[in-house]
């Protein structure tokens, strides 16, 4: 690791997004008013906004389907005004809504995002992701008849066909329910983990606290806090210690009984042990 | 590039096609229009129109084909509102394939899938005694001008795809379409007609257009409103041509 980062010092160092003084209206309205940010590579970058704030006219911009009114922004190294092919090379984007077509099947989808992109094989790369996103057994299927959350992970598994660097997930896990989440969570870590850059926006702070490297948070359209965790803490004052009795979380009821997995396990039929005591 | 354009857009193609093929009622929705109308008007009110010397389908097929054209774009309008609203087509401009071959896809579905239509109603008309001597040439004169006013129109629907609120906005300006052969030639001849209403009849697009097909059918020699009718459909085209592209590029800037 450390040969290679002496290697290729340059590439390295460069930001895989770069933005500086980005700016957009929409008429009077100005969403975007100087937005600077850089994103390590390899790293997951959140940014985090109420609704309305500016994130998904952020990603826009970046993913070349819309253009800034002023500013400069790099990704992967090629400017998103004037090399916009070169970007869309490099990147992909998950909307968000989940952009899958409900007519054709999950599988169906795969192989022509894979076909576009003009990947190898594309009837095993298909496969692959249909295997490692626990869709197979709807592989057959129409995506109309999916859940939100099967459909969300489609959404994502189309998104890392061709293998790009710089992956946007616009409010990737906004209603799901919560295992769906955790799935999505766990697949967002996996890709940061084989060394793609991961883009993500987000409304829940728990999310950004889970998932994230750097937390950028986008308000009236300005960054107005950038930094790791720990640092965005540090900018309150010193965490005082109290004794909470800890009440668990309707989530973690949840959770709980129905099994992490989706699965009743044993706490579900634990959990519903009493009950049926009761009639008798 | 252009090898990814045309590879690009046979890929998209193939999807929309899929669509059609999964959900033939579009293509069922798009001809009961015109074959009802063709129905009631050949065996309800046929009997009482003097169109002149020959049976009256014979006389009136090409204004139903003409409709059946305006009712089946209504679906390419459909079609590309529902991609817009999905949010797959910003995925596919996000993705490194030729821009325009999104556009391009939608383009050649909807021509596929009148020509489909198309035939299922010429189909239909043959069952109810419709006949025409015409020969290949005149066939395939009736299909270019067919696929040229289908050009025409997909372009107009092009433009209501990419700017409707609505889907039902996107259907909606199909309408007046659908309604334009009644005031032409298609079902009477313009003749019967009072003044101002012939002067319109006779001077809109439908009327060049039905006349020349009817000729071609009859085996007649086609009058010079050949060229007015090619002209109408190339200045349709081209104009709707150039105003679905700024919708387009509007919407992707």
């Amino acid at each position: 690791m450390s040969v290679d980062a002496q290697m290729n010092t340059e590439p390295v160092r460069e930001p895989a997004i770069h933005v500086h003084a980005m700016e957009k209206s929409y008429g009077d309205l100005h969403v975007l008013r100087g937005v600077d940010l850089d994103v390590a590579r390899g790293s997951i970058f959140a940014l985090l906004g109420s609704n309305g704030a500016g994130k998904t006219t952020v990603v826009k911009i970046l993913s070349t389907t819309l253009r800034s009114d002023a500013g400069t922004a790099t990704v992967d190294g090629f400017d998103v005004a004037a090399q916009p092919a070169n970007v869309r090379e490099s990147i992909s984007l998950t909307g968000q809504f989940a952009a899958v077509d409900e007519i054709l099947t999950g599988r169906e989808n795969l192989v022509l995002m894979a076909r576009l992109r003009r990947v190898k094989d594309a009837g095993h790369v298909a496969d692959d992701l249909l295997a490692r996103f626990q869709l197979t057994d709807a592989a057959k299927r129409r995506v109309g008849t999916y859940s939100g959350g099967m459909r969300r992970r489609l959404d994502i598994a189309m998104s890392l066909i061709g293998d790009p660097p710089v992956i946007f997930l616009d409010e990737p896990t906004t209603g799901l329910d919560p295992q769906s989440r955790l799935e999505v969570w766990s697949t967002v870590k996996d890709l940061a983990g084989q060394g793609a850059t991961v883009l993500l926006t987000t409304q829940y702070l728990d999310e950004a606290e889970q998932l994230a490297d750097r937390i950028a948070i986008l308000h009236e359209g300005r960054i107005i806090a950038n930094g790791t965790l720990a640092e965005l803490k540090q900018l309150l004052p010193p965490a005082k210690v109290e004794y909470v009795q800890k009440q668990p979380t309707l989530e973690d009821v949840f959770l709980a009984i129905v099994g992490a997995d989706g699965k009743v396990g044993d706490s579900g039929i634990a959990a519903s042990a009493p009950t049926s005591e009761e009639h008798r | 590039m252009t090898k990814r354009f045309f590879g690009d857009t046979a890929l998209l193609t193939g999807r929309s096609l899929r669509h059609i093929t999964r959900s033939p009622d579009t293509i069922i929705t798009t001809t009961i229009t015109p074959i009802a109308l063709m129905l009631l008007f050949v065996y309800v009110f046929g009997g009482a129109i003097h169109s002149g010397s020959g049976s009256y389908v014979n006389y009136l097929l090409p204004g139903i084909l003409l409709i059946t054209i305006a009712s089946s774009i209504a679906y390419t309008a459909y079609r590309l509102f529902v991609d817009m609203q999905s949010g797959i087509f910003e995925r596919f401009q996000s993705m490194p394939i030729a821009r325009s071959s999104v556009l391009w896809a939608h383009v050649l579905t909807s021509l596929v899938a009148t020509m489909v239509s198309l035939t299922v109603v010429v189909l239909v008309a043959l069952l109810m005694s419709f006949r025409s001597g015409a020969g290949v040439l005149a066939w395939l004169a009736v299909a270019a001008i067919l696929i040229l006013f289908t050009m025409a129109l997909t372009w107009l629907a092009v433009i209501a795809g990419l700017s409707a609120k609505t889907v039902d906005g996107a259907g909606a300006f199909s309408y007046p379409l659908i309604f334009l052969p009644f005031i032409s030639s298609a079902f009477v001849p313009t003749t019967a007609m009072p003044g101002p209403v012939r002067a319109f009849a006779e001077n809109q697009p439908v009327t060049p257009i039905v006349n020349t097909i009817r000729d071609l059918y009859a085996q007649q020699p086609v009058s010079s409103g050949i060229w007015t009718a090619l002209a109408w459909c190339l200045g349709i085209l081209v104009v709707a041509y150039a105003l679905a592209m700024a919708a387009y590029h509007r919407k992707i800037s």
